[in-house]
């Protein structure tokens, strides 16, 4: 049924991943209401505000790795990863 | 009283849900898979990995047609937010005069985006067009056909034609609503006409602007068919957009898995640069 969207295992698990994100969230937003509030960021963000500048600038970082230098992406996404993590806790 | 908290009108929202699943998301998740395989036709697809993304980044015919259109999307929102603001505020405040304006107005917005680069390739023409015979006849040279600055000039003049009757009606709309006891407090405090627009009219037409410059910036962003019909792109590639370089890698060179990473990089630019325009303009009360 889904042969037309030529599924491929690697983009499968990008979007399991998104999607286990997004389900923890809510969870954790049902779990604990957050607060908007203002870290390092030059604006005042809620939780999901920061989840999604984290994922918007760890696509970009992706780019800039492949477009700018020959490094592993591995490395990219372990500097995301770290990234959205920070973002999460000071931003 | 003590509110209860009921969360199930969300309930409402599945449809909306469902719809923009299958409208937006499946086609999006789609072009993900398309972006990592080399496809030569149903059922012959072979896994790449991010060549085409590494591909795409470093392609200077990319690159060149991503600076033009931030160059056309910036001049558009130069020339038609003020003008738009301008036109909305020398508009008559009611009656028939109002009414034949808005009229007038409206006329570009109802023409199809074709027949909008028919008329422009016509009226710009230098041997049976009013506009480019004219400016030939007072003696400047004009050719959008030759010219790459003409052409640049063309299909943005078109465009400021086209929309800029969309920013002055939000622009009207949102002038109107400001209650007339502002102007009345204005005047007893004896505020200069710049000084009524600065500190009454702009930061209450802050949210039309809002809706106008995004409006503006991702139309512009995607323009294709008013260039594809008035220029086809030319001279050279003075005027291919990002939308026309998509169309003839997806399309004419039926190139899906290189046209399926540049339209998420594109898709990323708009989402970057439509997010950075919300936040400012959202953002800009709270911060006071």
């Amino acid at each position: 049924m889904l042969d037309w969207m030529n599924w491929t295992q690697p983009v499968a698990i990008f979007f399991a991943v998104i999607a286990c994100i997004l389900v923890v969230m809510s969870v954790w937003e049902l779990a604990s209401p957050c607060i908007e509030r203002r870290g390092f960021l030059p604006i005042a963000t809620t939780r999901g505000d920061r989840l999604f500048i984290g994922l918007l600038s760890a696509a970009y970082i992706h780019l800039a790795f492949l477009g700018l230098t020959e490094l592993s992406l591995w490395i990219a996404l372990a500097v995301s990863v770290l990234w959205l993590l920070i973002l999460l806790r000071w931003g | 009283m003590r509110k209860i908290p009921d969360n199930r009108a969300w309930w409402l929202v599945l449809p909306v849900l469902l719809l923009v699943a299958f409208s937006a998301l499946v086609p999006l998740m789609t072009v993900v898979n398309y972006s990592v395989q080399d496809i030569f036709g149903p059922g012959n697809a072979y896994y790449v990995g991010t060549e085409w993304f590494r591909d795409v980044l470093r392609d200077e015919r990319l690159q060149a047609s991503l600076l033009r259109q931030f160059g056309f999307s910036a001049a558009v929102l130069a020339i038609e937010i003020p003008l738009g603001i301008g036109i909305a505020l020398m508009m008559p405040k009611g009656g028939i005069r109002a009414s034949l304006c808005l009229i007038l107005l409206a006329i570009p917005l109802l023409i199809p985006w074709n027949v909008v680069g028919t008329i422009w390739q016509i009226f710009a023409r230098g041997d049976i067009g009013l506009f480019g015979w004219g400016l030939n006849e007072l003696g400047l040279s004009y050719n959008y056909t030759g010219d790459p600055v003409d052409a640049w000039l063309t299909v943005l003049l078109m465009d400021v034609w086209h929309w800029t009757p969309l920013v002055a009606l939000l622009c009207y709309s949102g002038l109107r609503a400001i209650p007339e006891a502002f102007y009345q407090a204005a005047e007893i405090d004896r505020a200069s006409r710049w000084a009524v627009f600065r500190y009454i009219q702009l930061p209450r037409l802050k949210n039309v602007l809002v809706i106008a410059v995004l409006l503006r910036f991702m139309d512009s962003f995607m323009i294709y068919t008013e260039p594809f019909v008035l220029t086809g792109g030319g001279p050279g590639s003075s005027t291919t957009f990002l939308s026309q370089t998509l169309t003839t890698m997806a399309v004419g060179q039926f190139d899906l898995g290189r046209a399926a990473a540049f339209s998420l990089v594109y898709f990323l630019i708009v989402l970057l640069v439509s997010w950075l325009f919300f936040t400012a303009i959202t953002h800009m009360d709270k911060e006071r």
